[in-house]
């Protein structure tokens, strides 16, 4: 398990700087210059210095290991910085955005609480309910609470986050004025008050990712406990006369996790890009916004960055996959 | 040797008179789809909104891009039920936007590009898939190759790179093809080269279990050339998994369409999709709610239909399931 291990988080860096490869040049290829906004009174020698101080003087290449090296060593260098209250990366150039001349990771960090806090929380919400649905519905095939279950996650996978969310604002804040449209990001929690203030601002966006998340897994959960239900160990166990509870709680859900725990492993980035969508409806300015605004405003460095924090995640949260898989079930054997 | 005499050679070796007529395959398939419910009404509902979006133009004439300024903020008709006060008119029956344009002319124009897109990104994406499942299927040496290319192209993150790809060549591709042509070109090559790895997985499988069969060793041996093979033999053979992914292809290809003009980056803003309606209308949503609902509730039914044919071809498709 080590050995695969290690040899997964090996075969993961040729995957990462490909990835990094493609993206770098998909911006590389696309026109659009960052000039375009600077008025044209401006002479052409000035504007070729403004383009040098931007860092596009030198060739492709260069800029894309000078990023490389940027992202890999310079930035968790900060970070360790930051930690240790050490000055390693004293004068160290970063990645700098081109809309606030500011390090991109900065803006990043500052960004990063307001989706994990809406991403993770719909996430588990999402999971929790979707477990005992997907269970009972299986315990109960055919049954009417299957049957609607099923209705329930097509109309999951089919109404998309951008229709469910202006639908819970005209229901749930215009007509019934129950929760506030716009998430507030610089609402700080210090009471009861406050945090109730928090819990139901949250609840909408959570709603919204949630449902997609309640649809897939819980068919995933279903399918998977039908497949445990009918196997001879489950017979056996209630042969020797375990109480029916035990049996499917115990014994058939244990075993039914295990291609479950996967999906969900497998889902967590795909959430972060749904969460790009919700968080323009809900106004809430985590990193998906982010990337949105810096996409018109033509900021490369942060799309740059952005876009490959997500396949980082994708990469990351597929290697935790296929690792789970492994631990979980004794009968996989990667070696 | 004395009883076996009686008995009459030539009619022992005839065949017998078949007592009913031969079912084909595809009757088969579509006893079982009658069965599904929602599988039915999916189809059925897929076929109306197609021909609705056709032909609509030539029954509801009105020019979808016509200003008419006296008759902005028309209700919709159905809303003189609860509201005798609101201003509609039979002459708009979904009534019109903020600048006079009439809503039914635009779901209809919005509707034939949404479908165009989906149905030309899924024939794109299905062509793609299906090219190279069949190659790192049957060819083993492109196998290892095209997998660990798929493998790679899944681990893109897909959204934010439409995102950023629709808004770095939006401007080149509108100059080569024109404004309209230019954007669907560029959505529908998009959304099929980040959507195809799915199918190539799937026909991959199909097409390495089905290699090994006999009929496939037959057809090797009397000499047919690999192409023949693909085509005669193997393609025909997997055509169900291909259909099926097709509809979840459709429908995935619908509402990516819909999210890229929705978060402002598709088709530009006079050329009316379902999803650039609904994001038109979202901060007025709450005087004219119906704006959100009808292009809303159009992608969804649309969606719906699509995942439910899926299902129902899936079961009608499976002859292991066909049986029950």
């Amino acid at each position: 398990m080590l050995t695969f291990t290690i040899r997964r988080l090996i075969l993961s860096i040729p995957t990462l700087l490909f990835i990094s490869l493609v993206i770098f040049l998909l911006m590389e290829l696309a026109p659009g210059d960052p000039m375009a906004q600077v008025p044209l009174t401006v002479p052409p020698e000035v504007k070729e210095k403004m383009r040098e101080a931007l860092g596009l003087g030198q060739p492709g290449y260069i800029r894309y290991l000078k990023w490389l090296y940027q992202f890999f060593v310079i930035e968790p260098m900060v970070f360790w910085d930051y930690l240790w209250g050490t000055a390693h990366t004293e004068g160290v150039q970063r990645v700098i955005s081109w809309q606030t001349r500011s390090p991109v990771m900065d803006i990043v960090i500052q960004r990063m609480p307001q989706t994990l806090w809406v991403v993770g929380m719909a996430y588990i919400v999402g999971i929790l309910i979707a477990l005992p649905i997907g269970v009972y519905s299986a315990y109960r095939q055919y049954s009417v609470f299957d049957q609607a279950g099923t209705f329930v996650s097509m109309i999951g996978f089919s109404i998309p986050p951008f229709f469910t969310g202006p639908l819970l604002i005209v229901l749930f804040s215009v007509q019934l004025g129950w929760f506030p449209s716009i998430y507030d990001t610089t609402h700080v929690v210090t009471d009861w008050a406050s945090f109730k203030v928090q819990f139901l601002q949250m609840i909408m966006p959570v709603m919204v990712l949630a449902l997609q998340t309640t649809a897939q897994i819980s068919r995933y959960m279903r399918a998977s406990m039908l497949e445990n239900l009918n196997q001879d160990y489950v017979r056996t166990a209630r042969a020797k006369g375990l109480s029916e509870a035990v049996v499917v709680m115990v014994h058939v859900l244990r075993n039914s996790m295990i291609p479950v725990v996967t999906v969900i492993a497998l889902g967590m980035p795909a959430i972060f890009g749904g969460a790009i969508i919700t968080e323009n409806v809900f106004k809430v300015n985590g990193i998906g916004q982010l990337l949105l605004t810096a996409l018109f405003a033509n900021d490369i460095p942060m799309v740059l960055t952005l876009t490959f924090i997500f396949a980082i995640l994708i990469v990351v949260f597929n290697l935790i996959a296929d690792i789970l898989y492994g631990v979980l079930d004794p009968r996989i054997r990667y070696d | 040797m004395t009883d076996t005499a009686q008995l009459d050679p030539i009619a022992a070796l005839k065949d017998k008179e078949p007592s009913k007529p031969p079912r084909s395959q595809w009757k088969d398939v579509w006893d079982q789809f009658r069965k599904h419910k929602g599988a039915l009404f999916g189809g059925g509902f897929l076929v109306f909104i197609t021909l609705f979006v056709i032909f609509g133009p030539y029954v509801w004439q009105l020019d979808p891009q016509k200003l008419d300024i006296r008759n902005k903020d028309v209700r919709p008709i159905y809303t003189w039920l609860w509201d005798s006060d609101a201003k509609v008119s039979w002459t708009r029956p979904f009534g019109t936007d903020n600048l006079g344009r009439d809503m039914l002319a635009n779901m209809i124009k919005g509707g034939r590009t949404s479908l165009a897109v989906g149905w030309a990104a899924m024939v794109l994406a299905l062509f793609v898939g299906t090219l190279i499942g069949v190659l790192s299927g049957y060819f083993k040496r492109l196998d290892g190759i095209l997998m660990r290319f798929t493998d790679l192209v899944l681990s893109l993150p897909l959204l934010p790179l439409l995102l950023v790809a629709v808004t770095l060549f939006r401007q080149p591709l509108r100059a080569a093809f024109g404004p309209e042509q230019g954007m669907f070109v560029l959505i529908v090559g998009i959304i099929a080269i980040t959507s195809w790895m799915q199918t190539a997985r799937i026909v991959r499988g199909e097409i390495l279990a089905l290699k090994e069969r006999e009929f496939i060793l037959a057809a090797r041996s009397i000499g047919t050339i690999p192409y023949k093979i693909i085509t005669r033999h193997l393609l025909p053979n997997i055509m169900s998994p291909i259909m099926v992914s097709a509809t979840l292809g459709l429908a995935t290809a619908i509402i990516t369409e819909s999210a890229l003009s929705f978060l402002g980056v598709g088709f530009p803003s006079d050329f009316p999709t379902w999803g650039k309606m609904l994001a038109d209308s979202v901060p007025r949503m709450t005087e004219y709610p119906e704006r959100v609902m009808l292009p809303g509730i159009a992608i969804s039914l649309t969606v719906l239909s699509v995942n439910y044919l899926g299902d129902g071809l899936r079961d009608a498709l499976d002859p292991r399931i066909r049986g029950r």
